[in-house]
């Protein structure tokens, strides 16, 4: 089944190859595949049973036996929450990117390779297996930055590039010594023996290490965390982002904010929380202060730009930011404290809110981003409009809700995410939790000024004769926007199918 | 029928000189490499793991003990396999070649036969034959079809060429002097009863004679292998050669250095990897000294790339750096370290091909400039996107990504390495870093250059079928491997673990 599902959005890309000099109709079986891909996602959501806990949909096969490689896929409830999240993004990009000529057969070929990139990461049990698709997914990502971005593209493409890689080659190094340690790549198994302390002690056996082996797995963890930390962009190996979501087309953006930046996140969930959980707690302390470091310090940067893309992907920083905490204060050492033990459970919950949430945020608004550039011709800075509310209604009214939406407002989807965290952060972390709520306000500060400066204010006559959204434009975004509503009131949607998925995270961590 | 892989091959070479049209010695010359591919896959198909095969056995020089002894093992099997592939391929980047062609396929394939005969010679003698015999056709196809920079030409880039042909040569003659004199020694010390494999790895040489004859073997494979400090013939080499020699210079020829490193200095004198029982300088053993040397050859061969203008040198030294991977593996002394080490020769071999023959043949004889700075105007991405792609997932493979045969040979090097010297795994990773950092260089400014205001875009020549059928060849080789890597670790690693190498296997092997 998760075979199939990876494998269809492969077999759509290279349909769109071979029919590239159809034109047009490239662009509506990429459409076409994108949707079918989000349906069958939607039917493992359907299909998931929320209360068992561990992987379903599980396929194995031997691979490579000799070398611990194996055809292992599986998900619980994160991996479904974020093989529908990809589905949707990505069909999302799709469609913002129907009226732009500039993108051709050969992008959406990309799109959909990505979409498999994805796919695969979200579902790879064993280390090999997924590291292959976390780099694969990195090459259409790549070209479509290099070869489709803005003046300063061949820049922003190589820092991404490099920067990942560094990351990459780290992780890849900890796990050949976690290999060498355990003989084991398989993720379930790595968790069993990171929770019951084995790993430490294979690591002190089976590996030449003059020191202590506490020591050795501290370095380990730390390598393997670099290699999330860049795909995350946690302060302070964030830089490559602001460059890269700027450069890219907005359509491109639109993938990597939302779905790409959910893979550091996920490698946080299922890779460092689960196989290095006392790791993490002796590292509580920077790792909280990064974690605050990457809330607050991207919003005042954000408040600072003048370059809308530039603000929204500092936002885009800032609200992964709010991930890494939560998943770093859920693995603070508690005992067999029943009540905290419930904190956990709600930060945790909020993280796989957030990360849905934000993907599908930050997704819509670099879409109305790459609506605004192509009535502008463009032009993207935060000074460049004013008084859009008249102008263009329809479309300054949808973009608000979004960026409110993105402010955290009670009754949009940003809302409960944000809520659960920090509930869960306050008892848990207070320190750090209270710094944190510096960056919920410079977020509203700086949010609020964009409203401000492009929506409101005097009307810039050059716009006058801008153009309001068109029909089927309004029809695509509408369903996104009733999303925002949606999971902002009833975010039980959500809540409800991962809460055995977050209920082994805590049992496994009692220790 | 492995032995008939050498024996086409010859008898190739004589139709392709005798052949009355330039056509027909192409013709033939790709005939006779597709036959030798095809009984390696043929053998590979009825190949069951832990096959040992004798190919023929027969008294040679029964004074001296000598015998005409062919067998393969999986390990030969794997570079047999290698050496088709590269052949075929580079027949297929050589199509163009106006000038004395029959001469020159009939040279390149004296080439493969000796190269064949290396990989299958079970006896000491017959093989060093075989690798001299290599090295003579190296010489003329550099001297006479080599590529020089624009720039150069007429006596200048015939000196040149005669330069790098006979720093070649005199690398080559001088690793195999080692060679011999290593050769010789052993034969005296085990009696002169016989130079095969099996009767001089089961003879007990005592310590001594181990621990001073290893070193000398070794290094002189390992000249043939681009070992560092010994490495700067192989980027002049490379670079000087034309495209099917560059190919096969780094595919297949690199590699006898690294083979004749693991099946005779190795095999035969297991103890001379033994500590001393002294230290000097911090190093204990043999060992630790070609251990350290691989891994400067890592970083040095990927650092200098960096810096190359010319674009076949940065493939050149990127080769120095690939190399240190497979003497790293060798020296880790354990199972997945050898493993890795031999499937990283295949890989390599496979994938340095392909570079030099998008470098060489699609990017060269289209422009004729090598210079990464005068590439960057030209759009190629957009002038042969063909390359563009090509280069891009040679690339791609080159940098040890995942689901490509290189990522899972440095991977097992790497393993073998975190077993075997734990603190070289991150100068190892730094060197990995580095060899990304080049490759991105050079593809970024050879294909994806910002074009100069005012130029004028030229129209080159479209990528012919050949290229393109060689390309889909090599592209293929390393993605098979790379996705089932068991194709060839199940030739290998039974291979190690049979009595042959019993002296290699330590307490860390596993």
């Amino acid at each position: 089944m998760i075979t199939l599902l990876t494998l269809f959005p492969i077999a759509g890309g290279l349909l769109v190859l071979a029919l590239s000099k159809m034109g047009e109709l490239a662009r509506a079986i990429a459409v076409a595949f994108a949707a079918g891909a989000l349906a069958m996602a939607m039917l493992f959501w359907y299909g998931l049973d929320p209360a068992s806990p561990g992987m379903q949909f599980e396929e194995h096969h031997a691979w490579a036996p000799s070398l611990g490689i194996a055809y292992h896929v599986g998900v619980d409830g994160l991996g479904v929450l974020m093989l529908v999240l990809s589905a949707l993004v990505v069909l999302m990009s799709l469609a913002a990117s129907w009226k732009n000529d500039k993108l051709g057969p050969v992008y959406f070929a990309l799109v959909l390779f990505l979409e498999a990139g994805l796919f695969g990461t979200f579902t790879a049990l064993n280390f090999i297996h997924w590291f292959i698709f976390w780099e694969l997914s990195l090459i259409p990502a790549f070209f479509m930055v290099r070869i489709w971005g803005g003046q300063g593209r061949a820049k922003a493409a190589a820092l991404f590039f490099l920067y990942t890689m560094v990351g990459s080659v780290a992780l890849m190094l900890a796990f050949l010594a976690i290999f060498q340690a355990t003989g084991q790549f398989d993720f379930v198994q790595l968790a069993q023996l990171g929770q019951s302390g084995g790993l430490t002690t294979a690591i002190g056996q089976n590996l030449r290490w003059r020191g202590s082996p506490e020591h050795l797995a501290m370095l380990l963890f730390w390598a393997a965390f670099l290699g999330f930390a860049v795909k995350t962009a946690v302060v302070p190996f964030h830089t490559w982002l602001p460059a890269t979501y700027a450069e890219a087309s907005s359509e491109t953006t639109m993938l990597l904010t939302g779905a790409m930046s959910k893979m550091g996140v996920y490698g946080f969930l299922r890779v460092l929380l689960p196989i290095f959980p006392r790791q993490m707690q002796h590292a509580m302390k920077p790792l909280l202060w990064m974690a605050v470091a990457t809330i607050v310090l991207p919003a005042f940067a954000a408040w600072a730009q003048k370059d809308l893309k530039k603000t929204f992907a500092y936002s885009s920083i800032n609200h992964l930011g709010y991930c890494v905490l939560g998943v770093c204060v859920a693995a603070q050492y508690t005992g067999a404290d029943a009540g905290l033990a419930s904190e956990k459970a709600a930060a945790l919950t909020g993280v796989l809110l957030q990360m849905f949430s934000h993907g599908l945020t930050a997704a819509c608004l670099f879409w109305f981003i790459a609506l605004l550039e192509r009535r502008s011709g463009g032009l993207r800075g935060i000074e460049d409009f004013g008084g859009l509310r008249k102008i263009v209604p329809v479309f300054s009214g949808l973009m608000g809700i979004a960026i409110f939406a993105s402010l955290g407002l009670p009754g949009l989807n940003g809302f409960p995410a944000e809520f659960l965290i920090f509930k869960g952060a306050f008892p848990l972390a207070p320190w750090p939790s209270s710094v944190s709520v510096l960056g919920l306000l410079m977020t509203a500060v700086f949010l609020l000024t964009v409203i401000q400066k492009v929506f409101s204010g005097p009307i810039n006559a050059k716009w006058a004769a801008m153009p309001d959204l068109s029909i089927t434009e309004r029809l695509a975004l509408a369903p996104v926007i009733a999303l925002m509503f949606v999971l902002g009131l009833y975010p039980q949607l959500i809540t409800g199918m991962v809460h055995g998925t977050v209920m082994q995270w805590i049992v496994g961590m009692r220790f | 029928m492995l032995a008939w892989t050498i024996y086409v091959s010859f008898i190739g070479a004589l139709a392709a000189r005798l052949s009355p049209t330039k056509g027909l010695a192409r013709v033939v010359a790709l005939l006779t490499a597709v036959v030798g591919l095809g009984i390696g896959l043929v053998t590979l198909n009825h190949w069951q793991p832990g096959d040992f095969l004798t190919v023929a056995q027969v008294p040679w020089i029964p004074q001296l003990g000598i015998e005409y002894h062919l067998a393969a093992d999986g390990i030969s099997l794997t570079l047999v396999l290698l050496t088709g592939i590269a052949a075929t391929a580079g027949i297929l980047f050589s199509w163009n070649i106006e000038k004395r062609t029959q001469e020159f396929f009939a040279f390149y394939l004296v080439l493969i036969g000796g190269v064949y005969g290396v990989f299958l010679s079970f006896d000491l003698f017959l093989l060093f034959m075989f690798y001299e015999i290599a090295i003579i056709p190296k010489y003329f196809l550099i001297a006479i079809w080599g590529s020089v920079p624009r720039g150069a030409s007429g006596d200048a880039a015939g000196s040149q060429r005669e330069y790098a042909a006979m720093k070649l040569a005199l690398y080559s003659f001088a690793g195999s002097a080692l060679v011999l004199a290593g050769m010789v020694a052993a034969w005296v010390a085990s009696g002169g009863h016989s130079m095969s494999f099996d009767a001089l790895a089961a003879f007990p040489f005592s310590a001594h004679v181990q621990m001073g004859l290893f070193p000398l073997v070794f290094v002189g494979f390992a000249v043939l292998a681009g070992m560092w400090p010994f490495h700067t013939w192989a980027p002049t080499g490379h670079a000087a050669a034309p495209t099917a020699a560059s190919m096969l210079l780094a595919g297949v020829v690199l590699k006898l250095g690294a083979y004749g490193c693991l099946r005779v200095a190795m095999m035969l004198f297991p103890a001379g990897l033994d500590p001393w029982g002294f230290h000097l300088l911090g190093f204990g053993s043999w060992r630790d000294v070609f251990a350290v040397l691989a891994l400067i050859g890592i970083v040095y061969g990927a650092s200098v790339a960096l810096v190359q203008r010319d674009f076949k040198f940065v493939i050149g030294y990127s080769s120095v750096s690939h190399m240190g991977f497979v003497l790293l593996g060798l020296m880790t002394l354990t199972q997945i370290g050898l493993d890795g080490a031999v499937l990283q020769m295949f890989s390599h071999g496979v994938i340095a091909g392909l570079l030099f023959a998008v470098v060489g043949r699609m990017v060269y004889d289209r422009t004729y400039t090598r210079d990464l700075n005068e590439l960057g105007p030209m759009r190629l991405a957009h002038a042969i996107p063909f390359a563009a792609v090509t280069f891009t997932l040679a690339a791609m493979a080159s940098i040890g990504l995942p689901g490509f045969s290189g990522f899972i040979a440095e991977f097992q090097v790497l393993l073998g390495t975190w077993r075997a010297f734990a603190w070289m795994i991150v100068v190892a990773g730094i060197g990995i870093l580095i060899g990304i950092a080049f490759t991105w260089r050079a593809l970024t400014k050879a294909f994806f250059g910002e074009p100069t205001p005012g130029a004028v875009e030229h129209a080159l020549p479209p990528i012919t079928f050949p290229e393109k059928l060689g390309a889909l060849l090599l592209l293929a080789s390393t993605l098979v491997v790379g996705l089932y890597p068991r194709i060839l670790t199940d030739l290998i690693l039974p291979s190690l673990n049979s009595q042959l190498f019993e002296g290699l296997r330590r307490g860390a092997w596993r």
